[in-house]
């Protein structure tokens, strides 16, 4: 990929996040900001990257893989935090009579 | 183009579709559950998409792959373990420490490909490449290395392991961050300039900004901040996708950075603080001591909690107004006691919850689900406002700016123009609190002296607690 169809990529991506998120109720600010922080963890595909590219290179793989670690805490605390949070909302109609 | 590079292209352009799909489904509560579902099983199938990819074409080494099952099974057990473990009450902190590592994972990416160069960008370097490769690397560490101190410092605060200190609230900080500013500056073009070993100053200085910058945010503004701090993680992530040169990186990371931007602008509005006093203001409280509203309370009525009891009793029509305070004193639970009681006495009970209650918005909407209450029952600010002339009795509970009229009365007031709940419209008006310390604005309570509004003292649990035994001894949903 060249360079200027990188930062296309890069300005495309920022208009559709500044749409994405248009009216929030305030409910979901603590959800949305959480599942939001999780999908930030998406550097682990750039970790992944490093390892498999570090040929035998010892302390390049340990930077990648610690790296892959934070990320991935990142990623499956997130997105499982998120899923505890929502499941309070989602369980309510049910409980009602 | 062969088949490897077709396959990843699919799956890449899948996987931002739902990612983008799963964002815009968290904003609305039906669709949240799923679309957060959605999101995570997006970025499974972008590891899929990417490891296929390489297996198909340089193939993966045994010795990346161990590397990779170290990493992938530490970080998901103690990700995992912590997201179920945490308490609901320190959610704030512990979205901070996540992201906190997510800025750190972008940071060692970045640092390792600049320590050891690695394969593919090696080979065709002309000039203006490496130029890219370079600016790219340092904007992955100042993002990052920023990321990872500024959570890890609000985390910090809001478990309370830190406080504010003293000169930060002073003119110095702004000195202290312009110097390790334009020290990071000058670390960035020595490093454009082929001076590796700049890199650490990059680091250092990058990571004592994060924290010169966070440390003297008071309490109540910390969310706006990890708000921010997520926006940067997605900005720092976006800035490896260009070290490793992959768009669904960019993609990914661009769409979180700009969402978080906007969930940042629409938590400010909220709390009637824009972004720069949030930033650069230091904490409220600093300022406004020797502004308006500061006087003294001349007419306070303080009741017992049997009187609170019996109050509640007679009445219709109650609505709760819960506030940062319950949240610290984790009284949620103790609260639907209460309400429930009142409820099998035929009382009509409604939680008015304003856009910032908690410690960050919605946070309460959460602490209350916990409790199991009802979703009906939870009002937003704009629908109960008009509710409360005709409802008999408010308890205020651990709120305290959210409820002071003067942002409504008082244009000379540092609060004015905030949106607040009308709660002295109601005919009596209970707030449970410690004692007659300001809330987080510092600024006097003009509620506190209506002659509508009487003070129970105490801890908001302990009240609650107490208030379960009188409602017990009035017979109150004995039934």
């Amino acid at each position: 990929m060249s360079f200027i169809s990188l930062l296309w990529v890069l300005l495309l991506g920022s208009l559709l996040g500044l749409e994405l998120i248009g009216k929030v109720p305030p409910t979901l600010h603590t959800p949305l900001m959480s599942g939001a922080n999780a999908i930030s963890g998406i550097t682990m595909l750039a970790a992944l990257t490093l390892i498999v590219k570090a040929e035998g290179n010892v302390p390049l793989l340990i930077i990648g893989s610690v790296s892959l670690g934070f990320a991935l805490f990142n990623v499956v605390g997130g997105f499982f935090v998120t899923d505890r949070m929502l499941a309070m909302f989602s369980r309510k109609p049910s409980n009602k009579k | 183009m062969n088949l490897p590079v077709i396959i990843k292209f699919v799956i890449d352009l899948l996987a931002v579709l739902l990612l983008a799909l799963g964002i815009k489904g968290l904003s609305k509560v039906k669709s949240a559950r799923d679309a957060n579902r959605l999101a995570a099983f997006a970025m499974s199938l972008s590891v899929v998409g990417l490891l296929s990819y390489y297996l198909g074409t340089s193939g993966i080494a045994i010795q990346s792959w161990i590397w990779i099952i170290i990493g992938s099974i530490l970080g998901s057990l103690f990700g995992s373990i912590l997201a179920k473990k945490v308490p609901m009450t320190s959610m704030p902190e512990t979205v901070a420490l996540f992201n906190g590592c997510g800025g750190m994972s972008s940071l060692l990416v970045a640092l390792g490909v600049a320590i050891f160069p690695i394969s593919n960008s090696v080979e065709n370097l002309d000039f203006f490449k490496s130029l890219i490769n370079e600016v790219s690397i340092s904007v992955s560490i100042f993002v990052g290395a920023i990321t990872f101190t500024g959570s890890i410092v609000a985390m910090a605060k809001l478990q309370g392991w830190l406080s504010t200190p003293g000169w930060t609230q002073s003119k110095v900080r702004h000195f202290v961050n312009i110097v390790f500013a334009v020290a990071s500056l000058i670390a960035f073009f020595d490093l454009i300039n082929g001076n590796t070993s700049s890199i650490w100053l990059l680091v250092i200085v990058s990571s004592l900004l994060g924290i010169g910058v966070t440390l003297p945010i008071g309490g109540a503004d910390m969310p706006v901040v990890i708000s921010l701090l997520n926006s940067y993680s997605g900005i720092a992530a976006a800035a490896a996708g260009f070290v490793v040169d992959s768009q669904l990186l960019i993609v990914a990371g661009a769409m979180v950075g700009a969402a978080g931007l906007i969930l940042t602008q629409v938590m400010c509005k909220g709390m009637n603080r824009s972004l720069v006093s949030v930033l650069f203001g230091g904490s409220l409280s600093a300022q406004s001591t020797a502004s308006s509203g500061s006087g003294e309370y001349t007419n306070i009525t303080s009741c017992s909690v049997e009187e609170c009891a019996l109050t509640l009793e007679a009445a219709n029509k109650v609505i709760i107004v819960p506030g940062y305070g319950l949240a610290v004193a984790q009284a949620q639970h103790t609260l639907r006691e209460v309400t429930k009681k009142l409820e099998q006495n035929g009382i009509e009970v409604v939680y008015a919850i304003h856009p910032v209650a908690g410690r960050m918005p919605g946070h309460m909407n959460v602490l209350l689900a916990e409790a199991d209450v009802p979703y009906e029952q939870l009002k937003e600010m704009d629908v109960v406002n008009p509710d409360f002339p005709a409802t008999d009795v408010v308890l205020v509970l651990g709120a305290n700016d959210v409820v002071n009229p003067q942002a409504k009365n008082d244009s000379s007031s540092p609060l004015y123009g905030m949106p607040v709940l009308d709660v002295q419209e109601a005919r009596t008006v209970f707030v449970i609190k410690r004692g007659m310390s300001a809330g987080y604005s510092g600024i006097k309570n003009d509620l506190f002296d209506l002659p509508n509004t009487s003070m129970v003292f105490g801890d908001a649990k302990k009240v609650l607690n107490d208030l379960i035994g009188e409602l017990k001894d009035l017979g109150v949903g004995e039934k």
